[in-house]
């Protein structure tokens, strides 16, 4: 598992970048791990609205089904259609596969965690 | 023992092999006096249906001994019934109860561990591959509850795909369906508008349905053939719906029309009732839904879905795929809430199909149109008697309106064991003495004749 510094990260198990008013959301290596096989990611419409916490979207693998939620409120600008075809680079490639990219006002990362924190979070949360 | 034909070719290469030119050849020891010139003294084969009938009759003889009233009305003859309105009674082979009796399909019923049960998956995967050769549909699923659950359903799945949250529905779809339909969305936010229909051909009325799409519209819900027995224009009704962003969803209460009337490609969603298939008249069911639409509506389809895949061995098999958006997985996240489906009885519908085939369907169809013609035409011919919505095509249902209200006629029919139409006051006040008529294969021409006669001379009386 890896968790690169310069993502943060939010308790959903998901990553963020941020360039300036862009977020770029995708999913952790751990959460991409517990999935499995995953098989088909929903994706929202571009311009949909949501609030930091809100459900964007749902990755399906061969035995579950997980709600995405957005680390941080925002319009969404784009989103990855090649999911739509390949849904399984999240598996092969968690960090470098982003899902959906926001157009953010004011940069709220306060509840977000840096790297550390959140390799610290998995293993208290998985016990390990 | 087996009986196994021989064609001509069989019974040449049989004789050739023993040195015989002919099968007379074989008989030459018997003197010809002795031999028998003509074919045997034995009655016609008879069909399926035609040898019930002769042992049911057998049957009454013995429980009444009134063979008199057995010679005149056969047994399974004694109520004929003229009703229909979402109940068909069809002629159901025998096969199809010796077959969802046996163990192997009655107990596997809806199972967790499914793909132990190859034989349950592969009945309802070949359910679903006709249910989409018969509707035009690319996918339908391994069946709902029932027709009005399933249109239900149907605008629940429309408002996922559109992102929408209302629907306009046809008052010429089943009264019981959109009162089930507005149980399901009352409480979901989702309004349902009606909208009427044409006086003067029964079909939905395209400039209000025109009026009743909003942007908020996520599904225009019609009934083809509708209420009335009208087959719908559905092509029309799809290009204004679509126009405005809303999918269409047909519901099909009769499934063998579709042996005759055209698949509703144009539509988005179809949600078929298919209890004509096989499946009995009870008090009330069982039924069995199904819903059938476009691929890319897959994920937001309910219910159960079969799918073909091959086993570790590179062999044919079949395995319940997406179940990981059901509930029983997803919990209240689920697609829908629906937790099981009618698997026995979607099993019954596939005997059925797979008994009559393609061409049987067609026949079975035309035969029930047929009836129907000649039903509302005798019918509409009794004094004080008209009937409705003629300038569309139907398919073997007609709506009657008649001088005396319906429970008059329905009385004076019912003293000889016939039950008239479907009283619509009802449900459509407007229409005023008004009947539904249904006409199926098992109604029969006599009984037609009967009940015209018994109608017309109970006028002149009164």
């Amino acid at each position: 598992m890896s968790y690169p510094e310069k993502y943060r990260y939010a308790k959903s198990h998901e990553w963020l970048a941020l360039d300036g008013d862009t977020a770029t959301v995708g999913i952790t290596d751990y959460a991409q791990g517990s999935l499995g096989d995953i098989v088909f990611v929903e994706l929202p419409k571009i311009g949909a609205e949501f609030a930091a916490g809100a459900t964007f979207g749902s990755v399906e693998s061969v035995k579950a089904v997980s709600d995405l939620y957005t680390p941080i409120g925002g319009t969404v600008t784009a989103i990855n259609e090649a999911l739509n075809d390949a849904p399984e680079t999240i598996n092969s490639a968690a960090n470098d596969t982003w899902i959906i990219k926001l157009a953010v006002k004011g940069a709220e990362l306060d509840g977000l965690l840096n790297a550390t924190d959140y390799a610290k979070f998995v293993a208290e949360e998985t016990g390990h | 023992m087996r009986y196994l034909p021989k064609s001509p070719a069989d019974r040449e290469a049989m004789l050739a092999e023993i040195g015989v030119s002919s099968i007379e050849e074989l008989f030459e020891t018997i003197p010809a006096e002795y031999r028998l010139t003509r074919d045997l003294k034995v009655p016609r084969q008879h069909s399926e249906s035609e040898v019930l009938d002769q042992f049911r009759a057998y049957a009454g003889n013995v429980a009444s001994g009134d063979a008199a009233e057995l010679a005149t009305r056969p047994a399974s003859k004694l109520f004929a019934s003229f009703l229909g309105a979402g109940a068909y009674r069809h002629y159901r082979p025998v096969i199809i109860d010796s077959l969802v009796q046996r163990g192997e399909f009655l107990t596997s019923y809806t199972p967790y561990q499914p793909e132990i049960a190859q034989g349950t998956l592969q009945a309802m995967f070949e359910f679903q591959t006709m249910i989409c050769e018969l509707t035009g549909m690319e996918i339908a699923n391994a069946s709902m509850y029932d027709g009005s659950t399933g249109a239900a359903e149907a605008v629940l799945m429309a408002c996922r795909v559109t992102g929408r949250q209302a629907a306009v529905v046809a008052r010429t779809v089943h009264p019981e369906y959109r009162e089930v339909m507005k149980t399901v969305t009352q409480h979901q936010g989702i309004p349902i508008t009606e909208f009427g229909y044409d006086a003067t051909t029964g079909r939905v009325d395209l400039k209000a349905l025109d009026a009743a799409i909003t942007e908020e519209t996520a599904a225009v819900l019609i009934q083809s053939p509708n209420f009335f027995g009208t087959i719908e224009d559905v092509a029309a009704v799809a290009e204004i719906a679509h126009k405005k962003g809303a999918l269409l969803i047909v519901s099909i209460a009769e499934a063998v029309s579709l042996g005759v009337v055209k698949a509703p490609v144009e539509a988005d969603i179809v949600s078929l009732e298919a209890q004509s298939f096989g499946v009995a008249v009870g008090y009330g069911g069982p039924y069995c839904g199904v819903i059938a639409c476009k691929e890319k509506f897959l994920r937001q389809m309910p219910g159960r879905l079969v799918g073909e895949t091959k086993d570790v061995n590179g062999k044919r098999g079949f395995v319940l795929t997406l179940s990981t958006r059901e509930q029983h997985i997803r919990r209240e996240k689920a697609t829908s809430n629906i937790c099981t489906n009618q698997a026995l009885v979607a099993l019954m519908a596939t005997i059925f199909l797979t008994v009559y085939g393609k061409e049987g369907i067609r026949e079975l169809a035309e035969h029930n149109l047929a009836k129907a013609a000649y039903a509302a035409s005798t019918l509409s011919a009794v004094p004080g008697a008209k009937q409705l919505f003629t300038g569309a095509p139907k398919f073997h249902e007609f709506v009657l309106s008649t001088t005396e209200s319906p429970s008059i006629w329905n009385a004076r029919l019912l003293e000889e064991k016939i039950i008239g139409g479907l009283d619509l006051t009802r449900w459509y006040p407007e229409l005023g003495n008004a009947t539904l008529w249904c006409a199926t294969e098992l109604i029969t021409r006599e009984t037609i004749d009967t009940a015209a006669k018994v109608l017309a001379e109970g006028l002149v009386e009164a």
